[in-house]
């Protein structure tokens, strides 16, 4: 049963059937899932919920599919890290750590996404399944599509490292690697997909896809015992986790799970790649796109759809942006790993080097109860911290030569 | 000569199936309600007080106009201009 009404454009609000379509014909605004929360009300509970198997689908009435899912059936319900060393290290009371570096089978959020993106498109009937993407997105759709059995063409730049584009393979999808920077790729697939009857998952299917994201805001709320964050800190490529995040606390607020919706939202941004941040700071709603430069490439988006709706949350959450160098990002990196043992992707080191300085600021308290978002794994962006780690100390198989350098680590 | 302009799928029906039309020089915003003479109902699909609509991204000879005077960007002759709708962003480089 589906509590799903219909499709409704975010700007103009005109409504539109479920079908895979994803702007408003009329003013090309986003369009967004409709959801009957009434009906949902009578029939999801928190104990219906805990009931149910530890993966994403355990909100599957607040997931726009009709029929029971097919996709990412093990996919989400990752660890909410109680992070003691680290907050110890920052000085907060309580911090978590939502961590996705170990979401089922890709190791990133966007098997979140992707996993409804895939149920929703075999429900359309769709037999091949698309993505324009460099990274996390590929390797997600080449996974879930080969396990459902998807005809898969994926899109990227051409210029790619070889070892991001070895991930992907390995699920033997289509890759296409297209001659042009990510623009182009951008730019192509929107004639591709308006041309083949395939199911893109982040153009025809967003709708659908971009409310996976949703299901991080859940189980945050869920594990910290049925209550919202204080602060929670989102690192934001278009600004879409943001807002999804900021929708699934409210919808919990009004099926009655939660009291208050009381969470500062904080973006955190690459210094090289931050116009969502940008216009935070100036106090603007216009974003002004920007060419990208900056290490995290999963997030190095110039213009970001949804950054005008992400400014708009921050504003009403009382929640701010802060944006970090290259190099904050590969301290970040290692201080989480150091002290929590989490190995996260470049977006990762963003979002802790960020969560420093608005606790440094002050904008977030010692005493808020605080989240990050930590959406990606680092084995994926290894490159990023090449010679900015420790190095191995190398021996003879000897218990001598073994003894010598123990001694100087000892002695360090 | 004239400044050539690319129309997306969704606003061709405006344009009597055409692909691509052509308006006069000028700024971007002049030659957008110069072409709604011709082909009514297009410039208030793209655009709404004189500005450009949030979603909808202008580019004149593959830059975005935001990287330059948006609407008061100035066209000339042979310059190109292609309207695309923005595809919700987000995955391109996820």
């Amino acid at each position: 049963m589906s509590f799903v009404k219909g499709l409704k454009c975010r700007e103009c609000t005109r409504e539109y059937a479920i079908e895979p379509i994803y702007v408003c014909e009329y003013c090309f605004g986003p369009l967004e899932v409709v959801y009957d929360y009434d009906g949902i009300k009578k029939v999801l509970t928190k104990k219906k919920i805990e009931s149910r198997p530890q993966n994403l689908w355990r909100y599957k009435e607040l997931l726009p599919i009709d029929k029971e899912p097919t996709s990412g059936l093990y996919s989400g319900f990752t660890p909410l890290v109680k992070a003691e060393k680290l907050a110890r290290h920052l000085g907060l009371k309580e911090l978590y750590v939502k961590d996705d570096t170990v979401t089922h089978p890709t190791l990133s959020f966007k098997d979140r996404v992707v996993a409804i993106a895939l149920s929703k498109a075999r429900e359309f009937g769709f037999d091949t399944v698309a993505c324009a993407s460099t990274g996390n997105l590929a390797h997600s759709v080449s996974a879930h599509g080969a396990a459902g059995g998807f005809k898969r063409y994926i899109f990227i730049p051409a210029t790619l490292e070889r070892s991001k584009i070895i991930a992907s393979l390995a699920y033997e999808p289509n890759l296409i690697a297209v001659d042009g920077n990510y623009d182009d790729v951008n730019r192509l697939c929107s004639e591709v997909a308006n041309k083949y009857n395939w199911a893109f998952v982040n153009i025809n299917i967003r709708p659908f896809y971009a409310e996976g994201s949703k299901t991080q805001g859940y189980e945050i709320v869920e594990q910290l015992g049925w209550r919202v964050p204080d602060a929670v800190v989102v690192p934001c490529a278009s600004g879409s986790l943001m807002t999804k995040i900021w929708k699934s606390f409210k919808e919990m607020k009004q099926l009655g799970l939660i009291e208050d919706t009381n969470t500062k939202v904080f973006a955190a941004q690459a210094t090289g790649c931050s116009p969502i941040v940008k216009a935070i700071k100036d106090g603007v709603d216009v974003i002004k796109p920007v060419k990208p430069d900056t290490i995290a490439k999963s997030l190095a988006i110039g213009n970001p759809a949804d950054g005008f709706y992400a400014t708009q949350i921050i504003k009403e959450s009382g929640g701010f942006g802060a944006d970090v160098s290259d190099d904050e990002i590969v301290d970040a990196i290692k201080l989480l790993a150091a002290t929590e043992g989490i190995f996260s992707e470049t977006a990762g080191g963003v979002t802790l080097a960020s969560a420093i300085k608005l606790i440094e600021s002050g904008r977030i308290a010692k005493d808020d109860v605080t989240v990050l978002s930590i959406t990606g794994n680092g084995l994926k962006t290894k490159e990023a911290i090449v010679g900015r780690t420790v190095e191995p100390y190398h021996i003879d198989p000897n218990l001598k030569s073994f003894e010598q350098i123990l001694n100087k680590i000892k002695n360090r | 000569m004239a400044v050539k302009v690319k129309i997306p799928v969704p606003l061709q029906r405006l344009t009597q199936g055409k692909e691509e039309v052509e308006g006069d020089p000028g700024t971007i915003i002049s030659l957008i309600e110069g072409l709604d003479k011709k082909y009514p109902g297009l410039s208030e699909r793209i655009s709404e007080g004189g500005k450009l609509r949030r979603f909808v991204n202008l580019y004149v000879n593959e830059e975005d106009v935001r990287f330059m005077k948006n609407e008061d960007t100035e066209v000339k002759d042979g310059d190109e201009v292609s309207i695309v709708p923005a595809i919700a962003g987000g995955c391109i480089l996820g």
